[in-house]
């Protein structure tokens, strides 16, 4: 029995194992919580962690690491706000948006692949200088949004679902794709495996690393658009601590800090599970300040657990 | 005899693997022991139970008489147990005195007294015959010098039991000797030197008693070498006869494929000339150091070049690109297979075809099919030993590792020059036969193929010509009729009053 139950967490759908379990029991145990009005509340929530957890993904499974995301977003908010405002137009808004946000990531990617700075330190610095770019463009002000338009991209619903959930769901569908089908997402895990030997073999590891960290840029715009028009208005102090949400996400989905593994539904079990402990919290009335602790909590609870599962699928010598 | 060191009945299984089968034998006191076998043999999963990083399911080990009951390392590092792995377990960072006194600093009140400590190891090495300066970080060590202080480390904890795994791989011989000596005085005091290897005739030469591990069994213990032959313990080893592990046959030579003109780099100072046929097995001898990996890694694109030009079949190539040498037929199995070989956590399919998927793989959408066809048939045709195709690599031994390495250059549909650096460092003998065949099949297909070889009788076994290299320049060159190993030897040693090392000379 309790071996069948040790096979049964600590194999590959352990955590997906956990997670179903953790939700039949809150949802007989937490009144409200399976409504659909509840579970679209849940999901609106971590649209903004669940978009950026997909690059990121990347960027844990080659080996590489991405603080800048919170200040990226932020800042491409601000951009699509004011873009909009000052030209009329929202789609010049959320293109100037999207360019801001692939030329950080390129940015970021160009300095780490080419100048072989660590990745930690680039991002470390762009986080701060995207943040300030932020603040300097609105005075620190939130500025509002002038064309009511704007808001109907977070408002808006096809078949009763909201559009960024549909958002959040494709994009989950594209770079669940990107990583299992295409010599891209398999250059990924291999230069997170060894990235020395993945240059040797013929893998182009600096024109990989760019692209992993355009498109990182790309998707932090993509969620700082649809964050920005949920809040309806830029705010330069907008997802702060979002890096390390994300990154919390991406690890209790079995994404390795060391590189060269990784899964789409881990992540999106990761995304769900931060989102879940924090939903319920809310319908508990579990003060907020206890929602840091217990994150904490869970993030390590997910570790231990990965760590077990390595251990248990042995080294050979 | 009275057994000092004994293991009784010990298994030892994981997940879908018997390591260990009831492997049951003694050593005397103040006795060098050898232990040898194919990789996967057990030898390295027998070492890790006695080193106390594993425990067996079954039986135990006695030091002494005394049963052993360690849960962890630190027991056994207690119980006087001192192991010296392949992979080298020193803080890069720190000095060689540092190192050897981890955890245990000479200290009052927290403060490190450095002097005593470097006066004090430094009289140590000397006296055991190591002359590194002990206030050198290890980072600036050679990989043999390294290996030394890690084998001084084991000294001088005073340990009981001392096991050596593959010592000498990465040594010079002159260092070889050192340790030998090292070897033979550590016996003399009592010790147990437990001595694994896949150089036999080290084994001859060290060793009193020697056990042959194979498939996790116990095929054979010898307490005496006295009355036993090398081809005696190579079949008790693989289980069945060879002949001859070389099985060099003569071929036709074509054109020149590959010309290497003037090239150097930041680590090859000097200008490096030579040429390869097609068909033609070209191999690179030289002592560690002498400069064949640097020029191969140059002749490749993995370090870039300085001066100099590669032509293939004429046509010049681009120099310091991987990708580029691939696409222009060059390709390289490094020397280092666990950090530039193999792709660490990924299964074998995909190690495989890394390189060569890119060919079935139109707008980057990858052919799982093709995929999967291609590592099955490269496991099948090369017996690579894995369970499956979806098996991480890591889990591999080392000599299917190379030969995953090789399917995956053999995948590229057009090489014309194949570089291989050390093809069977850490390999048993069974798969050492089957990669030489593999380089053989080749070169009749054509190809140039580049052998760099530390092995004397290797590079002599299997090479058309040698090119023989010293302290980065090309020192001489010998075709099949004109090899000896004095002249190879001699012409590899860069001080000629340096004798040659017994291990090489037979």
């Amino acid at each position: 029995m309790t071996q069948s139950l040790k096979r049964i967490l600590l194999g590959d759908w352990g955590l997906v194992v956990l997670f179903i379990v953790a939700m039949l029991v809150v949802s007989l145990l937490v009144p409200n919580f399976m409504t659909q009005r509840n579970m679209l509340g849940l999901l609106q929530s971590v649209v903004t962690i669940g978009i950026v957890a997909c690059t990121m993904m990347f960027c844990l499974a080659s080996r590489d690491f991405d603080l800048s995301v919170g200040s990226i977003v932020a800042f491409t908010g601000m951009v699509a706000v004011m873009a909009s405002n000052a030209t009329g137009s929202i789609l010049l808004g959320l293109l100037a948006a999207l360019a801001c946000g692939t030329f950080v990531g390129f940015l970021n990617g160009t300095v780490i692949a080419k100048l072989k700075i660590n990745a930690l330190i680039t991002t470390l610095a762009t986080m701060q200088i995207v943040r300030g770019l932020a603040l300097i463009s609105s005075d620190g002000r939130a500025v509002g949004i002038n064309d009511p338009g704007f808001y109907q991209l977070a408002l808006s619903r096809f078949l009763g679902v909201p559009t960024p959930i549909w958002v959040m769901a494709v994009a989950f569908a594209i770079f669940g794709f990107l990583l299992n089908r295409t010599v891209f997402g398999r250059n990924t895990l291999a230069i997170g495996g060894n990235p020395e030997a993945s240059r040797l073999a013929g893998v182009n590891v600096d024109w990989m690393r760019i692209w992993i960290f355009t498109l990182q840029g790309l998707v932090c715009a993509v969620a700082g658009i649809l964050l920005a028009s949920r809040i309806t208005s830029g705010q330069p102090n907008a997802a702060i601590g979002l890096e390390l949400a994300v990154i919390s996400a991406c690890v209790l989905g079995g994404v390795s800090l060391a590189g060269g593994r990784a899964a789409m539904t881990g992540v999106i079990v990761g995304v769900l599970i931060i989102g879940v402990a924090e939903n319920v919290m809310n319908l508990l009335n579990i003060q907020a300040f206890y929602q840091y602790v217990v994150r904490g909590v869970i993030l390590l609870i997910a570790v231990l657990l990965d760590n077990l599962r390595s251990r248990a699928l042995g080294r050979r010598g | 005899m009275q057994a000092f060191l004994e293991f009784r009945d010990i298994s030892k299984a994981y997940p879908g693997v018997k390591a260990l089968q009831s492997v049951s034998f003694a050593v005397p006191k103040g006795s060098v022991h050898g232990l040898i076998g194919e990789n996967g043999a057990g030898k390295s999963t027998l070492i890790r139970i006695l080193s106390g990083d594993a425990a067996a399911n079954t039986g135990e080990i006695r030091i002494g008489g005394e049963v052993q009951h360690y849960a962890s390392t630190r027991d056994a590092y207690h119980a006087g147990v001192a192991v010296v792995h392949q992979e080298l377990q020193l803080v890069p960072e720190l000095t060689v005195a540092e190192n050897l006194r981890l955890g245990r600093f000479p200290a009052s009140g927290g403060v490190i007294n450095f002097r005593h400590m470097f006066d004090d190891v430094g009289a140590k090495l000397r006296d055991i015959g190591i002359e590194t300066d002990p206030r050198e970080k290890v980072a600036r060590l050679s990989i043999g010098e390294r290996q030394m202080i890690e084998i001084a480390k084991a000294v001088m904890i005073d340990a009981r039991v001392i096991a050596l795994d593959e010592p000498t791989s990465s040594l010079s011989s002159r260092e070889s000797e050192i340790l030998f000596k090292l070897i033979e005085r550590l016996k003399a005091e009592g010790k147990i030197i437990l001595y694994i290897s896949h150089r036999l005739d080290e084994i001859f030469r060290l060793c009193d008693g020697c056990t042959v591990l194979r498939d996790g069994k116990l095929a054979a213990h010898h307490e005496s070498l006295k009355e036993v032959s090398r081809d005696q313990l190579v079949a008790e080893m693989v289980g069945r006869e060879i002949a001859d592990i070389w099985g060099w046959r003569p071929r036709d030579l074509g054109e020149p494929r590959l010309v290497v003109d003037h090239l150097a780099g930041e680590r090859l100072k000097h200008p490096a000339s030579f040429a390869a046929r097609s068909g033609e097995i070209v191999g690179f001898f030289g002592l560690v150091g002498a400069g064949r990996s640097e020029l191969m890694r140059l002749i490749y694109g993995a370090d870039p070049a300085r001066q100099g030009k590669v032509s293939i079949d004429g046509e010049e190539t681009p120099l310091g690109d991987p990708r580029k040498s691939i696409r222009n037929g060059i390709v390289l199995c490094p020397e280092d297979r666990k950090f530039d070989g193999i792709v660490q956590g990924r299964s074998v399919a995909e190690n495989i075809t890394i390189s060569s998927s890119r060919h079935y793989s139109p707008g980057g959408l990858l052919n799982f099919r093709k995929e999967a066809e291609t590592a099955e048939n490269f496991i099948k045709s090369m017996r690579i030993r894995t369970p499956s195709r979806r098996q991480d690599i890591v889990n591999l031994s080392g000599g299917n590792q190379q030969k995953v390495i090789l399917a995956r250059w053999l995948s590229e549909p057009d090489v014309k020059v194949l570089i291989v650096d050390e093809p069977t460092r850490g390999i048993d003998v069974g798969a050492k036969a089957e990669i030489y065949e593999t380089l053989y099949q080749l070169a009749e297909k054509g190809l140039a193929i580049v052998v760099v070889s530390s092995e004397l009788p290797e590079v002599m076994g299997i090479s058309d010509r040698v090119i023989v290299m010293c302290e980065g320049h090309i020192r001489a060159e010998f075709t099949r009729a004109d090899f000896s190993e004095r002249k190879l030897l001699a012409a590899a040693l860069p001080d000629r009053k340096v004798e040659p090392a017994a291990r090489v000379v037979q």
